[in-house]
């Protein structure tokens, strides 16, 4: 089973690399589907089913699709003059490097992580469901209230509004 | 039976959600920043998951949820700013998009 962690995770990691670093934006989008699931493997061997499925819909699935189809009508395609320019090494060295040293910051506080026990048990969509709908019902009514705000939000922001002027301003 | 350790787990997770901080970091396309901001929330989910079968919880999984619901508002509405901004600017170069700096 730890080969295939390791398998999903080193697949996870370069398909990310190639990612972020690409400069056509579908084959980047196409490679983050790649990334998406094989984190979806790595939440199965994590004995969470239900969020590998949720993973695979509603990543790889709806927002994937959702940022593909922007990508197609806006049909961006290679930006030569502009990639050039930003993806000299002056430009990303030094955030590089910060993040870097972030990243050691963060395992070196791991070190001191306190041992448990480690849980061998699946935990399942029904007890999921149960602690959503009892302990965290108030956190879904918010979400919805979120996911509400978001409809609007997008659609407002979306549509093509007409531009009014003073009558003033209006040319003849 | 996953024998990896936990640490090794969250090591994978802060590798992703590095990478995904050098993506914000480095480029300077819209549509690559918030590819990159996926890429960060989805190895915070993926902590989540870690420690929801590390505790034998099911509140990571509850917590997984939650950050998908704020996600997919976060892409709908950051991919209808970024046709906004693509309909007045005719780039989706960050760095052309400054009318808010000082001219002097």
């Amino acid at each position: 089973m730890d080969v295939f962690f390791y398998i999903a995770a080193a697949i996870a990691i370069i398909s990310t690399i190639m990612a972020i670093s690409g400069r056509n934006a579908i084959h980047s989008l196409l490679f983050l589907i790649l990334s998406l699931l094989a984190i979806s493997v790595v939440f199965y061997l994590l004995d969470a089913p239900f969020i590998a499925a949720l993973e695979v819909i509603i990543y790889a699935g709806a927002i994937m699709v959702l940022f593909i189809f922007v990508t197609m009508m806006l049909n961006i395609g290679l930006e030569k003059k502009q990639e050039r320019r930003w993806l000299n090494p002056r430009m990303w060295i030094i955030p590089s490097i910060l993040a870097i040293i972030l990243f050691v910051d963060l395992m070196l506080a791991l070190k001191n992580m306190p041992a448990a026990t480690v849980g061998n048990q699946v935990i399942l969509p029904k007890q999921v469901g149960i602690s959503l709908f009892t302990t965290y019902l108030l956190a879904v009514e918010i979400a919805a209230i979120l996911l509400m705000a978001g409809v609007i939000g997008a659609y407002h922001l979306g549509s093509q509004k007409k531009k009014v002027l003073h009558r003033f301003l209006v040319k003849k | 039976m996953l024998t990896v350790p936990v640490e090794t787990q969250i090591l994978f997770a802060g590798i992703l959600f590095f990478l995904g901080l050098t993506g914000l970091l480095v480029r300077r396309n819209l549509v690559f920043m918030l590819m990159s901001i996926e890429i960060m929330f989805n190895s915070a989910g993926l902590v989540f998951i870690i420690a929801a079968k590390h505790w034998n919880q099911p509140d990571g999984q509850v917590m997984f949820i939650f950050i998908l619901a704020v996600t997919a508002v976060e892409v709908a509405i950051g991919l209808a700013l970024i046709l906004q901004v693509y309909h007045h600017f005719k780039t989706l170069d960050v760095d052309a998009i400054n009318k808010l700096k000082d001219d002097n």
